[in-house]
């Protein structure tokens, strides 16, 4: 390939020719912190041969706040708010990881209103946040704005949902230890039956404007293939270790919450590569459709928080916990560590976004630059939880 | 799942000198966990991860802990010459154990589907003895949290390919995640309710003593 | 064939737009300044604190415990209790918050304090449209702007205004009760507080 480039003086130089100039050398690139296409301030320092990627180098830390020192200086109750801002497209999945590992370190009970509440809405949370995701992976694509103002579309009647639910629409701070905050009337379980029937019919529009396209297919299919044993080593968790065939999700390992009550599937993919991994959050969906007309059918009244757990003063026995559920994005696990005092000794947040990303310089070595952009897309990351 | 009573006597039996001491958690979770000697730990690590019945392949999560100097008290018969005769008095002691730094690997088993097992590693101390084997050649998972404990921690991790700051820029100095970690005072202040940030952030930027500025240099 | 998935995607874009001109659904976006959608009414926003009666000042339920103070994750309230005590609207002597402000740069709107609050003084408030020319001035609320009356909070939460003033009430009630009993120690059959709400009558009748 010997493709000219002309410049103003061509006359007066003699032309430049792009094999003369970039044959055999590395050219590093820096993407990011301030792009587009990386979900938030995230760089890579890439090596790249003409336009395949020959080393990648994620650098993190644009956003750190420290987030476990936070959490060590206020009380057990003050750090829930704060878990909102992790993944603060999750926040209730945040709220709910962060109350199930302290009412493990406490031995709180939740009333049975209160884990269906929960149920509901973690999994309304996951359609949202896979909803968004898949328009965000097309606009990353090229299809720029369409896609994700449809997915957008949907998520915001999701979000109207927790707004007139908890107050806030992404910033929800609804769970408590030993239950939830404000109780769910009728209305809003109305609400919440309409808008699910409603979904699959999103759904099915969607995959029909993206399944059998030509355009997503050659971008995605065997792009960022991921192995099974490499995924399990690395500790990928989520869709994208269910895209490799990998058979793991806490829902089902570890039965928290009231699923083991649900009737679900868990879909797998087969190839590990993005295609799998865009599939495999629209598959999710589907499941979590599944989930939520149980969960919203079996719903009882019945108290939403155990009157044991204090809202001041709230302190725990000597011990240490780990509690972990399957958030969109993957295992989110909280560690805490109490020595009887008002805030955690340790507060230690396994982030999955963060972990997904170990190996995703094997993913992109190879292949484009504008495919790295599609591999970051597809692996779902929100900087607020990878940088904490 | 096996208990770690029997986990650890396996593991001791497959590797010769290895040390594994049980520690206790009272907590309601009633997750004890493991303390492996740090010689043998990629080692021990191995066995956990390859053993047929055990497949721990999955490590979720790497941590640190920051545990500082502490002081118990305690009190101790001691026998003791009293005006000429001996006696048996109780005498307060303070014992003193040196502070150190943990880090904790929860791990579970996609093939089996069980888990937690809890490993922890200690080091010698806080300050030049902090230095733990890696174990990022056994699970791929640890590289990035090692990478964050040796950033927000200090423990340098032998061993690990690639140990640098993550969070952190490279200049920065201190681990803040440390228990004595002091703040810096250099905050850009204005006026808030944060009374004793305002304090401290005039303070830094208050003008220097007169006399200071006037000594010849 | 190549190019049937590219159409199908068309067709559901054309759908889309000719569909939003027709069904609710499809087009969800309000027109902003010009049209609202309601707010609901668990929504929050910033905390205020409620006064009964005219006076702002002397009818703040605030009795500066500093309770949602210590509790504040961001550490965002900043309270001086008084040192003498004033009378409140009902004419009995309290403590007051000689200073309370709230920095809304700082707030993260979490509602902690509202919950923590023994005296249901504070609540959060709906108000969103809060750009101000400073931020050093006009973003740390004192008390003078955080005062609103209790009719206000009733307009904004009618269900829970009720409910909070529900509890008052038969708090109040309980606890002239329960003083009417000290005072009469001669009828020994009513010394029990009635009503669920008795033990609770202690903070808001004091």
């Amino acid at each position: 390939m010997s493709a000219t480039v002309q410049t103003l003086e061509a006359m007066e130089r003699p032309p430049v020719t792009m094999s003369s100039r970039l044959e055999g050398e590395l050219l590093e690139v820096s993407m990011g912190p301030q792009h587009p296409s990386t979900h938030g301030v995230f760089r890579m320092n890439v090596t790249l041969d003409g336009e395949i990627v020959r080393k990648l180098k994620p650098v993190f830390g644009y956003l750190h706040r420290n987030h476990e020192q936070i959490g060590e200086q206020t009380t057990y109750l003050g750090s829930m708010p704060y878990t909102d801002r992790l993944d603060y497209f999750c926040s209730m999945s945040n709220n709910w990881a962060y109350a199930l590992s302290v009412e493990k370190l406490a031995g709180i009970e939740v009333p049975e209103r209160a884990e269906y509440l929960r149920v509901i809405l973690a999994e309304l949370t996951r359609l949202q946040n896979h909803a968004s995701l898949l328009g965000f992976l097309l606009s990353d694509m090229g299809a720029w704005g369409t896609p994700l103002m449809y997915a957008f579309r949907e998520r915001e009647k999701i979000l109207d949902l927790f707004e007139s639910l908890a107050g806030s629409r992404m910033m929800c701070d609804y769970m408590r230890f030993g239950g939830c905050r404000v109780d769910a009337d009728d209305n809003w379980l109305a609400g919440a039956r309409k808008i699910v029937d409603r979904f699959p019919k999103f759904l099915d529009e969607f995959e029909e404007l993206i399944l059998g396209n030509e355009i997503v297919i050659a971008r995605t299919q065997n792009v960022g293939k991921l192995s099974a044993d490499l995924a399990i080593s690395a500790g990928i968790t989520g869709p994208m270790l269910r895209a490799c065939g990998v058979n793991y999700d806490v829902r089902k390992v570890d039965g928290y919450g009231f699923y083991p009550r649900f009737k679900f599937r868990i879909p797998l993919g087969e190839h590990g590569d993005t295609y799998d991994r865009l599939m495999m959050r629209a598959l999710e969906m589907r499941e979590s459709v599944e989930i939520l007309k149980q969960a919203l059918a079996q719903i009882q009244p019945g108290a939403i928080v155990n009157p044991k757990a204090k809202i001041r003063a709230f302190r725990p026995p000597v011990g240490e916990a780990y509690g972990r559920i399957e958030a969109p994005k993957g295992e989110l696990g909280f560690y805490l560590i109490s020595d009887g005092g008002p805030n955690p000794y340790r507060y230690r947040v396994r982030p999955p976004s963060f972990i997904n990303l170990t190996v995703l310089e094997d993913l992109c070595l190879g292949h484009t630059v504008a495919d790295v952009m599609v591999i970051l897309g597809s692996v779902d990351i929100v900087m607020g939880e990878v940088d904490r | 799942m096996e208990s770690l009573e029997q986990i650890k006597a396996r593991a001791e039996a497959a590797i010769p000198g290895a040390k594994i001491d049980i520690v206790p958690n009272l907590g309601p979770a009633n997750q004890p966990s493991l303390l492996i000697d740090n010689e043998h730990a990629p080692a021990i690590a191995k066995f956990l991860r390859d053993d047929p019945t055990l497949r721990l392949d999955f490590c979720s999560n790497v941590t640190g802990v920051d545990w500082l100097d502490r002081v118990t008290k305690k009190t101790v018969k001691v026998k003791k010459v009293v005006e000429g005769e001996e006696k048996e008095v109780n005498e307060p002691i303070e014992e003193r154990i040196p502070g150190y730094l943990e880090a904790v690997y929860h791990l579970f088993s996609m093939a089996h589907k069980h888990g937690p097992i809890t490993i922890r590693m200690r080091t010698r101390d806080r300050g030049e003895g902090a230095r733990l084997p890696s174990l990022t050649p056994v699970w791929r998972s640890a590289e990035f949290q090692e990478r964050e404990i040796f950033d927000l921690y200090g423990i340098r991790f032998d061993g690990h390919p690639d140990l640098r700051r993550i969070l952190m820029w490279d200049e920065f100095e201190d681990h803040p995640m440390r228990k004595d970690y002091v703040q810096p005072d250099d905050f850009e202040w204005e006026p808030t309710p944060h009374d004793d940030v305002l304090a401290r952030a005039k303070q830094h930027y208050a003008p220097r003593p007169a006399e200071q500025e006037l000594r010849p240099s | 064939m190549i190019g049937t998935g590219i159409l199908k995607g068309m067709g559901v874009t054309a759908r889309n737009f000719v569909g939003s001109y027709f069904e609710k659904e499809r087009l969800i976006t309000v027109q902003y300044p010009e049209e609202r959608s309601p707010l609901p009414e668990n929504y929050r926003n910033f905390p205020f604190l409620i006064y009964d009666g005219e006076d702002p000042q002397a009818g703040l339920r605030c009795v500066a415990c500093k309770i949602c103070e210590k509790e504040c994750p961001p550490q965002c309230i900043y309270i001086v209790k008084s040192d003498d005590k004033k009378p409140d609207y009902m004419g009995k002597p309290q403590f007051y918050p000689k200073v309370f402000d709230i920095d809304i740069s700082v707030c993260m709107s979490c509602q902690i304090c509202v919950e923590v609050c023994p005296f249901e003084a504070i609540k959060m408030d709906k108000e969103f449209e809060l750009s101000k020319r400073e931020r050093f001035n006009h973003l740390l609320q004192r008390k003078e702007e955080l005062s609103k009356p209790n009719e206000y909070y009733h307009g904004i939460c009618p269900t829970e205004a009720a409910d909070v003033d529900a509890k008052l009430g038969a708090a109040a009630e309980a606890a002239a009760k329960k003083k009417a009993v000290a005072a009469a120690p001669a009828a020994p059959v009513l010394a029990k507080p009635t009503g669920p709400t008795g033990s609770t009558s202690a903070p808001a009748s004091s």
